[in-house]
């Protein structure tokens, strides 16, 4: 189109399609990095020391209640026959679960162009590393031997054993460590710009030395950026199938089985969009108390930002809803007596309220963000993401403990009860989370700067055109 | 005329400070256009537009990654077949083994070739670009250091067949750089 101003009708039409900015206005790219680093630089706020002791405390009480697992066995915890996957397994899936929404919103909406990611990205990151290692206690400590657990890696041994590869909990070992160690080489190549800012800025030794050791070096011209966004694009695309694929085999380590309840061929996508309702819930979950405690974070992660991400979380926990009506469905349809039983028994046996608790959670709650209303209050978001993790642990209970409390024979029925030990390590694993997090945002940046410039509107390299 | 570092060492390039992203590639394309090869824009982010300004060559990464992915992918069959049908067949609920279980290796064969894939970027990436670098002549340039913050730069290296100090500072100043500064490489 020529230079020049649009008549009316056009310039109304422009602004009805134009989207809400994803900077605030004013905020120039100067206060960006100003803005970001200093949440870095300043004085560690008093709310953070209290923050740090309650979360730092339940990690003593997961390592403690880690040593005295290790020690004693896995009996401490409440697994028993016939239930042996039980909290353990639970608490491994909502983990692994959460972390996909951080890949998803950096990987899947950079290659979809979805610039709003940009302001979430980093911290969605994050998350996903420190929810994965929280997963990986749990089958870790599972095996019963932890000092055994390298028996899954399959390298040559003095007894001359090898792994069955035909195992899913061999692919799930794979897909795990896999997801990790991708998970960080795509977060630390993120990092690499912004922690060149912030050895730019820095003032002490001791940050000049730790900065600039990380930043590599980067300099920012167009020689390297031109290599580096190839690479994002690469790990970007890479990280995509693998965050599929990573639940996926996850579901595979119950449907590979011959449990009823256990034995469907849904698993894999039903899985996948349970992980990112989860993971969105939890990203949602952390990053509103950032916005209420640093308040011009408000400007990056705008009321506009917050309603997208409800969009997803309205939208995954509609198709959770259908996956799990589909799981009704086919267990009538299907004609199995088993199947049937097990569905029953979940909607009416003694953990009915579990089954309750996880749809009233994850499908009905989630509905009331089909109101705008709900969407853009920010509490009321926070508290539609807190029952929305409330749901998903319930679902993967569900899921993992009603299958085998009944399975075909009477004589392998029973019930599961958790013990303090089981208790303990579950809130243990928050205080990790919490504990990694909190230590994030102190000493790295929680917004990825550099991709907030770009999008910010002073940035725009082609004037007169749409960015 | 501003200088860099140690003015007794060698000349690495000409620099000057430019207003905003559009600017920066105004004058890219206006350094092409006068000829100098040896030249970098530097930017807090990457600018939209600015390779085909500069006009590199596409980045080779895609294809050292497929390489780097094919090694995972071949590394996990031969992981997988060579143990389960040659030296330790498991042969368990009556299940085939070796080369008819092969759907069962897919899941893993996915994963090491992503696996693999994802680490030739990363180490690809930093082999092409030159990192880890500790030092470099440009650190010597006290404004650099705007770079990461919101500074756009233009350098015209000492390299370039056709530099020579005091035109090219000229010629950056023409195209509205400011505080144009001689660099020097220590």
């Amino acid at each position: 189109m020529a230079e020049g101003t649009l008549n009316p009708a056009e310039e109304s039409a422009r602004i009805a399609v134009e989207r809400p900015p994803l900077v605030a206005p004013g905020r120039t790219m100067g206060w960006i990095s100003d803005y970001v680093s200093s949440i870095v630089e300043a004085q560690t706020p008093r709310w953070w020391w209290v923050a740090i002791s309650i979360t730092g405390t339940l990690l003593l009480v997961l390592i403690a209640c880690t040593t005295y697992l290790v020690a004693t066995g896995v009996g401490v915890w409440g697994n028993n026959h016939p239930v042996g996957w039980a909290w353990d397994i639970t608490n491994f899936v909502f983990w692994i679960g959460i972390g996909h929404a951080g890949t998803l919103i950096s990987a899947i909406l950079f290659l979809t162009r979805q610039k709003w990611r940009t302001s979430i990205n980093r911290a969605a990151e994050a998350m996903t590393l420190f929810a994965v290692i929280c997963a990986a206690i749990y089958p870790t400590m599972h095996v019963g031997r932890v000092w055994m657990s390298w028996f899954l890696i399959p390298v040559p041994n003095a007894n001359g054993i090898w792994q069955n590869f035909r195992s899913p909990l061999m692919w799930d070992a794979f897909a795990v460590l896999t997801y990790f160690l991708v998970s960080v080489l795509f977060w630390y190549t993120g990092l690499i710009p912004d922690l060149a800012t912030l050895r730019d800025r820095a003032t002490t030794r001791v940050r000049k030395f730790f900065y600039g050791i990380l930043a590599l070096g980067w300099r920012g011209g167009n020689r390297q950026w031109r290599h580096y966004e190839m690479a994002y694009l690469l790990l970007a695309g890479l990280s995509t199938p693998l965050v599929l694929s990573v639940h996926s085999v996850v579901s595979f380590d119950f449907a590979a089985s011959v449990i009823p309840g256990w034995h469907t061929t849904i698993f894999p996508p039903y899985f996948v969009a349970g992980a990112i309702f989860g993971g969105f819930a939890m990203v949602l979950t952390i990053l509103i108390p950032a916005r209420a405690v640093y308040r011009p974070l408000g400007d990056l992660i705008t009321v506009s930002h917050i309603d997208k991400m409800c969009k997803v979380l309205l939208f995954t926990g509609s198709i959770v809803g259908y996956a799990y009506l589909m799981e009704l469905f086919m267990a009538w349809y299907s004609g199995n007596p088993f199947e049937r039983a097990t569905f029953w028994y979940r909607a009416t046996g003694p953990y009915w309220w579990a089954y309750a608790l996880m749809v009233l959670c994850n499908v009905a709650v989630p509905q009331l963000l089909w109101f705008r209303f709900f969407r853009t209050h920010v509490i009321w978001v926070f508290v539609i993401a807190m029952f929305a993790n409330v749901g998903m642990w319930f679902e993967r209970f569900v899921i993992v403990a009603t299958s085998l409390t009944r399975d075909f024979l009477p004589s392998s029925w029973g019930m599961f009860h958790p013990t303090w030990v089981d208790v303990a390590m579950f809130a243990g694993t928050f205080g990790l989370f919490g504990t990694l997090f909190l230590l994030f945002i102190r000493f790295l940046p929680m917004i990825c700067m550099f991709e907030v410039k770009a999008v910010a509107p002073s940035a725009n390299s082609h004037q007169g055109g749409n960015p | 005329m501003d200088t860099a570092g140690n003015t007794a060492s060698p000349m690495y390039g000409v620099g000057a400070e430019f207003a905003s992203a559009a600017d920066l590639l105004r004058v890219a394309k206006e350094i092409r256009a006068a000829g100098y090869e040896s030249f970098d824009v530097f930017s807090p982010f990457p600018i939209h537009g600015m390779d085909k300004a500069v006009q590199f060559r596409r980045s080779p990464l895609g294809r050292i990654v497929f390489i780097g992915g094919l090694t995972g992918f071949l590394t996990a069959m031969a992981l997988q077949y060579i143990p389960s049908a040659v030296i330790y067949p498991l042969i368990l609920h009556g299940k085939p083994f070796g080369f008819f279980a092969i759907p069962a290796y897919f899941p893993i064969l996915f994963e090491t070739t992503v696996l693999f894939s994802a680490f030739t970027a990363f180490i690809g990436l930093l082999m092409i670009i030159g990192l880890p670098r500790f030092n470099h002549p440009l650190f010597n340039w006290e404004r650099f250091k705007g770079v990461s913050a919101d500074g756009f730069f233009a350098v015209i290296e000492s390299r370039d067949p056709k530099f020579a100090p005091a035109e090219a500072a000229e010629f950056l100043a023409s195209l509205g750089g400011s505080n144009v500064t001689i660099i020097h490489e220590d």
